[in-house]
């Protein structure tokens, strides 16, 4: 063929397909025909047009013939390592890689990994329709249809309920002192929640019109026959207090309890040990505190919890600190006495140590120099020229 | 699947019709189901079940649905004011009464036959038909018929490219709707709705309630009628949806008649 002789230049034949000795054989029978046009086209043009193409989509048949693949890839694994095929986990599996392919590889994923498609190839959505184009959901053609769905089942509840509001006062039963739902400790769902929720993406605006509805749907009196729904779309808050880790309360062989308890500031660790019924001693890494910190503001930054709960008297304090300057570790042990008071303290007190800020951890450290600038934040001198 | 399941439609019940937009062919679908269809074996049978409800002029007794005292009751005779009166809507006016225009009911009783006809035999042919309607007092009962019938509605914020851009704004390989009926050609702006333009665009048949300020001029099935009373619009839903239903019933006998002599 022509082409195949010369590389790179690509003869389109106008009319009468491929071989130019036929074209000749055939062209003397005929009425002349347009003759041959030689295009040349480069090999730049062959190059697929890879952004165009968007994310690779992977077909179902291909997903699960590589799940099988996986499977029978794990029985084989599991006969190679010596174990049970049928009770061979993902952690087995995992460790049984790691030992025959050992990667010096700081990357962790760029090493060999064998794990269940499901969790390599990226999720694509199912199709929507069945086997003759019609789409499943009555509202796919909206575009959004979960979302709208949502709009359409929420109105279709408010209807319901002035029906049902209705009728009762047909009745003559209604009453507007009806059971109302608690909504004191929880809030709505974010925009981000509702799209995870409906696995589709909606604007602002729509987020507002959503929850304007929702609105309105509590604001009727029978909204109790509903509760379960609008639950669903409310997030209960957490109380802040009940997040803190309280230590145990160990006990000595004497019989005296104490707890134990650490704390950080700058790169400051403290760890403190706080023994009831004592007289208000406080040793720092063998130290008596009046040695330890000479200074006045350290001492008082040792007390204030103690202080603050009015047990000055009542624990002895034994700590190990090291690391940065004094502050820094004035602060650190005082976290580290306030967390291990919290095994001694009650609910109320431990809410009111929060709202003192006894029990935050001081998130302050030195910040980094730039590169053009004398420290953090100090410039060189400016010059106007 | 589209084009075979309205070309055949078109030919028999166009008629001394005269439409301003002439449709020859519905191939705009992206589907391969389209050419599934035609590649599906035509039996005799098959083709019987398709072909012959189009020689009937009213094949599913649609005339016995509704009659001109019905709808002078739901109120679909009233137009809007005199003022608000659009100048291709006059020829649907019976006159106008205390400045209110009264829609002639003879027309749109023949319309409204004519309109539900070609719906029965979309949905017969397993045609996607789409309902669509902007006005908000209106949007929950069209969504609901919709649902009851099996078919699919669109009653929030036309996107722009949903019909001309398909691909893009659904998923490759899409099907688009066969039939599109305007329960309102309005947006909530009092303009033309963008879908009929792009109904036009794409080829797809439209069936519109024109009210006297719409534009019925690139709809295929103009109904003259009232679509801003409660009674009025309850009762189209009703008609459509018992239209649908009773295509639908009726292919699904034919289609066990045909398993039924096909068996033996």
């Amino acid at each position: 063929m022509a082409a195949s002789s010369c590389r790179g230049v690509r003869s389109i034949l106008w009319k009468y397909g491929s071989c130019g000795k036929n074209f000749c054989v055939s062209r003397s029978k005929t009425v002349p025909q347009l003759p041959v046009r030689h295009i040349c086209v480069s090999s730049a043009l062959w190059k697929k047009n890879l952004a165009a193409a968007g994310p690779q989509k992977f077909t179902l048949e291909f997903i699960n013939k590589q799940v099988e693949e996986f499977e029978i890839g794990k029985r084989h694994l599991a006969n190679m390592m010596g174990e049970d095929p049928e009770t061979f986990t993902q952690e087995d599996i995992d460790r049984s890689i790691a030992y025959l392919f050992p990667s010096g590889l700081f990357e962790k994923r760029a090493r060999p990994v064998m794990k269940h498609p499901e969790e390599i190839f990226p999720k694509q959505t199912a199709v929507q329709w069945d086997a003759e184009g019609r789409p499943f959901h009555f509202l796919f053609y909206t575009g959004q249809q979960s979302y709208y769905s949502l709009l359409h089942d929420v109105y279709e509840k408010i209807l319901a309920m002035e029906r049902h509001q209705d009728n009762m006062r047909n009745k003559g039963l209604f009453t507007s002192e009806t059971k109302q739902i608690l909504l004191t400790g929880s809030r709505w769902l974010l925009k981000e929640e509702i799209e995870e929720y409906l696995v589709e993406n909606i604007s602002d605006h729509d987020y507002m019109r959503m929850i304007q509805l929702m609105e309105k749907l509590l604001s009727m009196p029978y909204c109790s026959l509903e509760e379960e729904f609008i639950l669903k779309f409310r997030k209960q808050l957490e109380v802040q207090s009940s997040k803190h880790e309280i230590p145990a309360l160990q006990y000595d062989p004497q019989g005296v309890t104490f707890s134990v308890a650490d704390g950080r500031r700058k790169t400051a660790k403290a760890s403190i040990t706080l023994r009831d019924s004592g007289s208000g001693n406080i040793t720092i890494n063998g130290r008596n505190y009046l040695h330890y910190f000479p200074l006045l503001q350290d001492r008082e930054q040792l007390m204030f919890p103690l202080h603050f709960v009015g047990m000055l008297g009542r624990f002895d304090v034994e700590g190990s600190v090291e690391g940065s300057g004094h502050s820094a570790q004035a602060g650190a042990l005082r976290l580290a006495i306030s967390r291990a008071l919290l095994s001694f303290v009650s609910e109320g007190e431990v809410e009111k140590m929060r709202q003192a800020g006894l029990l935050t951890a001081d998130p302050r450290i030195k910040e980094r120099k730039k590169p053009g600038q004398e420290g953090a934040r100090k410039k060189f001198t400016w010059k106007k020229r | 699947m589209a084009a075979g399941v309205l070309s055949g439609v078109r030919q028999v019940l166009r008629g001394p019709r005269l439409v301003s937009a002439v449709f020859s062919c519905h191939g705009q679908t992206l589907s391969s189901a389209s050419a599934a269809v035609k590649s599906a074996p035509d039996t005799a049978a098959t083709e019987k079940i398709l072909n012959f409800p189009l020689t009937q002029p009213d094949y599913f007794h649609l005339s016995e649905l509704f009659t001109m005292k019905d709808l002078f009751e739901a109120r679909v005779h009233l137009g809007h004011k005199k003022g608000c009166r659009h100048s291709l809507m006059e020829p649907y006016l019976f006159g106008s009464r205390l400045d209110i225009d009264i829609i002639d009911l003879e027309q749109t009783a023949e319309h409204l036959q004519r309109a539900l006809n070609f719906t029965a035999h979309v949905a017969y042919r397993g045609g996607i038909i789409l309902f669509v309607s902007r006005r908000r007092q209106f949007g929950q009962l069209i969504e609901t018929t919709a649902r009851e019938c099996g078919e699919y509605a669109h009653t929030r914020y036309w996107k722009g490219g949903l019909l001309t851009n398909a691909p893009v704004q659904y998923s490759p390989g899409v099907r688009l709707p066969d039939l599109i009926v305007f329960f309102s050609t309005l947006n909530n702006v009092f303009q033309q709705h963008v879908g009929i333009r792009d109904a036009a665009k794409m080829n797809i048949p439209t069936v519109g309630i024109v009210d006297s300020n719409c534009n019925p001029s690139l709809i295929a099935y103009p109904v003259p009628g009232n679509d801003d009373t409660p009674v009025a619009m309850e009762m189209y839903c009703r008609l459509f949806k018992m239209t649908i239903n009773r295509a639908k019933d009726k292919r699904r006998q034919m289609e066990l008649l045909k398993g039924i002599s096909a068996s033996v």
